[in-house]
């Protein structure tokens, strides 16, 4: 645990630091509004209560760290989760697809993986295009996959959790096919010296091999994800979900509210990618794994 | 029996064919001419439908005879793809009105594709040339059948234009609308991506020099900046937009944070990369912090950098479009998209699906090979 | 060596090239080699003479592009197929993800032992090689020459009657291979295996060898074999005596030999 207090403290340092630039932001950006405002109610405040005021606007241009604490702590703990405000039913609405889209993800690229490793033809023909699909800004995509859909009946969880799945089967396909084929020439030797079969080979060589590879590619998978259920919460104007509430935001100019939201979503996505790690370390010490 | 090597996929074809032809009619008008023989009822395929049956059956035939590899995907190949023209061209006209044979047919000519990529896959040329060709031609062959089986698809099962137009229509809408896509690449790529691309990779850069030369700050940037590359950052969009006006500038601020991160965490790892024994040989020529950087820690660290650029370049043209649906003026892929997908002109918004695809891979493309440039002595390049 | 028992290897006119970018490299060339049940043969040679080659050979893990090769009277491939030889590689090569006692398993495993007939075999072979105590280890917790013994215990599991053995002590500092050569003669002697052995070190292979065959490269080929007249039994002293000293400067020589034939 050395490794970690000797982080613990430059971390702290500097996240201390950004809460101190943040405010004298705050205050600097803030300032011209609040100048308007007092030149038109005719008043010339003194310094402090000048820089009290730029922190405390309703629709600031920056608002303060302690605004946009206190608005995430009251729509995250003191409204009835039901509400349309919550950010719990919020974030869960997000969550719910992101999840799905996962699951469906990692499913499909550990089967597209598994095909591209045993199957010579797929391996030089879709392989390429694998590849070449991660250069494409794929959520562009998004919004046309809602519409099309939302035209021909589906809509709600389903499109978003489609996004999701696509954006997240690459990295996990990548990285399974890496990870697949990971296993030293020695190690498929000593198989082939035992006669092993390619489904011995496969299940007692190659996908223990490749574990560490998918929890790897399944980080970034969820983090993709909860991209894509964000993004693809944009278009139409979906009534729920941490996309919708940064829509809404822009629409009504409510910073206060649009930071509160990236902060929910920034704690999901910090949740997700925290909760895959820890399988990934219990898997990997369940197989033996030298503790770091 | 020596002469024969059956294949799955040329059987497979042959069985196809035998139940398409006992299926009978290949369209609606087809069978409606059937019913009824005295009615002068023009229908699709009326002298093509025994050519296009026969290709497949003697294409099929040839592959399992043993002929050189070569020559069988040969065969494989023009069979295949004449059947897939004759299928699509007969079809015009008649769009919504195919019978399953026609799609037993498509599925047989498919095959025959996929057993031609099979053949080519298995060839195992000396020359390098001959093997770079072959890296070249059989994903550019399933890629062309992905298009003409979507091609087929929506035109012979008539799917509704909304929902999936076919690539032909993609591709006349691309021809026709030139100026447009080309303003909205001049507004979104031109400016907004490039512009934010080098300063978020600059300044991503420039902080992991700063932060390589203070330990204490290195120690701490490195966990938040892995922290902050899993973050949904696209989610300052709206936030941009509200400082910096609807037009490129707001975009290009939302790439800077994007491609600022992914930049700083590899740079800074780069850095590290070096090895004791070289920074140990630097220490006995009594070589000073910037001689020592550039001659040995930057060259190092030339992996990992151009690593984030490229991840970068796909990061750049996924934060301009997607803060373009948080507001634009009248041009920018993003809000053709957003618009075009709001009036249902869904062939409009693949064309600029895949203008942005096409600007994406030449983006990569050129990173890529400069990469390949300046980083030739990198085993991942050396090998291929 | 005797001339009633069958040939457990035997190599006729045996060749291999290979085809590289930059021409053919023949790495065998005329291989004419028997070796009989219960020898222990070396094969020693500068890199590049196809020693490890021939023994993967021997393996079936490269196939010769002349003459022939049979092993227990089958071909190469039937010999693999019916497991007839445990593998020793250069690194241990043992999975990091299972225990010492479950890497042990693995080839029992395949060959679909019963779980009571795995549990005696893992308790037989690392007891063979001393490991006894360390079933419920990882690799990564065992040093060098503990990971080395493990994957003789594995290739000693499944009762083959030859051990294929490519150059398995060459990672290890020389204290813990003289203690690792001294357990494997003892092993030799205790289950009466064939046991073919590449090595670069010359004490190495003329202290364990019943028979030293020396190579040399371009083309890898045999260019001498030499009976070794030790006892069966042989303590580490014997390594000083005039005899050994005879054998080994013997074994200099042919080396020698074989690279002067060069360009």
């Amino acid at each position: 645990m050395d490794s970690f207090r000797d982080k613990l403290v430059p971390v702290t340092s500097i996240l201390a630091g950004v809460v101190v630039l943040w405010y004298v932001f705050a205050v600097i950006l803030n300032a011209p509004f609040q100048r308007d405002l007092d030149t038109r109610a005719n008043e010339t405040p003194g310094t402090v209560e000048f820089i009290g005021k730029t922190l405390a606007q309703p629709k600031p241009t920056l608002p303060a760290p302690h605004q946009v604490a206190v608005n995430f702590f009251e729509n995250t703990f003191l409204r009835p989760i039901t509400s349309s405000r919550s950010l719990v039913y919020n974030a869960w609405v997000t969550l719910s697809s992101t999840l799905l889209g996962f699951a469906f993800g990692t499913a499909l690229g550990i089967i597209i993986a598994v095909g591209i490793v045993h199957v010579a033809t797929l391996d030089r023909s879709l392989m390429p295009w694998i590849i070449a699909s991660q250069t494409i800004p794929i959520l562009a995509v998004a919004p046309m996959i809602i519409v099309v859909l939302a035209a021909i009946g589906v809509t709600g969880l389903i499109p978003k959790a489609m996004i999701s799945t696509y954006l997240s089967f690459f990295p996990v396909t990548v990285g399974m096919v890496k990870g697949l084929r990971s296993p030293e020439i020695m190690h498929l030797d000593l198989m082939h010296t035992y006669n092993a079969s390619p489904s011995q080979t496969f299940w007692k060589l190659r996908v223990p091999a490749s574990v560490p590879f998918l929890f790897t590619s399944m980080k970034v998978a969820v983090a993709a994800s909860l991209v894509g259920a964000i993004v693809g919460e944009l278009p139409t104007g979906a009534v729920a979900g941490i996309g919708a509430k940064l829509l809404a935001g822009a629409y009504y100019s409510q910073s206060i509210d649009i930071w509160s939201a990236l902060v929910a979503g920034s704690i999901v996505a910090a949740l997700l990618v925290m909760v895959v790690g820890m399988a990934g370390r219990i898997v990997d010490r369940a197989m033996g794994g030298r503790p770091a | 029996m020596n002469w024969l090597k059956p294949s799955w996929q040329a059987v497979l074809a042959i069985v196809l064919c035998v139940i398409a032809i006992a299926l009978g009619a290949m369209s609606k008008p087809e069978a409606a001419a059937l019913a009824d023989p005295t009615a002068s009822i023009n229908y699709p395929y009326l002298g093509t439908k025994g050519l296009m049956l026969g290709l497949v059956i003697v294409a099929a035939l040839v592959s399992m005879v043993r002929i050189p590899s070569v020559a069988e995907a040969g065969v494989l190949f023009v069979c295949a793809h004449l059947v897939a023209w004759l299928l699509i061209s007969g079809i015009a006209g008649f769009e919504g009105t195919a019978l399953a044979p026609y799609f037993l047919l498509l599925t047989a000519a498919w095959l025959l594709g996929w057993r031609c990529v099979a053949v080519l896959s298995g060839l195992r040329p000396m020359a390098g040339s001959a093997r770079n060709a072959l890296r070249l031609i059989i994903p550019a062959i399933f890629g062309a059948w992905i298009l003409i089986i979507w091609e087929a698809v929506t035109r012979g099962a008539g799917i509704p234009f909304i929902l999936l137009p076919p690539p032909s229509a993609i591709g006349a809408r691309i021809a026709g609308s030139l100026p447009v896509l080309g303003a909205d690449v001049r507004q979104t790529i031109f400016k907004a991506v490039i512009f934010g691309y080098v300063v978020g990779s600059g300044a991503g850069f420039i902080t992991a020099i700063l932060a390589d030369r203070v330990p204490f700050l290195r120690r701490g940037l490195l966990p938040i900046g892995n922290m902050v590359s899993a973050l949904p950052i696209i989610g300052v969009a709206p936030i941009m937009v509200m400082w910096f006006g609807f037009d490129w500038q707001s975009k290009a601020a939302v790439v800077i944070i994007m491609t600022f991160f992914p930049m700083l965490v590899n740079t800074v790892a780069g850095l590290a990369a070096s090895g004791h024994m070289e920074r140990d040989l630097m220490r006995t020529y009594a070589s000073g912090y910037w001689p020592t950087l550039i001659k040995l820690r930057l060259p190092a660290a030339a992996p990992f950098i151009f690593n984030a650029l490229k991840i970068n370049s796909t990061l750049a043209l996924i934060g301009a479009i997607v803060a373009e649906f948080f507001g634009t003026p009248v041009v920018g892929m993003g809000f053709r998209i957003s618009t075009e997908v709001g009036r249902m002109n869904i062939d409009m918004v693949w064309a600029e699906i895949a203008v942005a695809a096409l600007a994406g891979s030449v983006f990569y493309g050129v990173v890529a090979l400069v990469e390949r440039a300046v980083t030739f002595w990198h085993p991942s390049v050396r090998g291929g | 060596m005797t001339g009633i028992s069958p040939a457990v290897v035997a190599a006729s006119k045996l060749g291999l090239t290979f085809q590289t970018n930059d021409g053919p490299v023949q790495a065998l060339s005329n291989v004419d080699l028997t070796i009989g049940k219960g020898e222990f043969v070396s094969f020693i040679g500068p890199s590049g003479c196809g020693k490890t080659t021939l023994l993967r050979v021997i393996a079936d893990l490269e196939k010769p592009t002349s003459g022939t090769i049979s092993v227990n009277g089958m071909t190469a491939e039937q010999a693999r197929e019916k497991r007839a030889y445990g593998y020793v590689f250069q690194a241990a090569a043992l999975f990091p993800w299972r225990t010492i006692e479950r890497n042990v398993a693995l080839p029992l495993e395949i060959m679909g032992l019963s779980k009571a007939e795995q549990v005696e075999r893992i308790k037989r072979t690392l007891d063979l090689v001393n490991l006894s105590g360390f079933e419920k280890k990882y690799p990564w917790q065992l040093s060098g020459g503990m990971q080395q013994r493990a994957s003789i215990a594995r290739a000693l599991a499944f009762d083959a009657d030859l051990l294929l053995m490519d150059e398995p002590f060459g990672a290890l500092d020389e204290i813990v291979r003289d203690h690792l050569n001294e357990q494997l003669l003892q092993l030799w002697a205790r289950t009466n295996k064939t046991i073919c052995f590449v090595t670069h070190s010359i004490p190495e292979a003329v202290y364990l060898s019943t028979r030293i065959v020396v190579m040399s490269p371009r083309p890898g080929r045999v260019s001498d074999i030499i009976q070794s007249t030790l006892p069966k039994e042989r303590p580490l002293d014997i390594r000083e005596t005039p005899e050994f000293l005879a054998i080994a400067a013997r074994v200099r020589d042919g080396l020698r030999a074989g690279h002067s034939y060069d360009d």
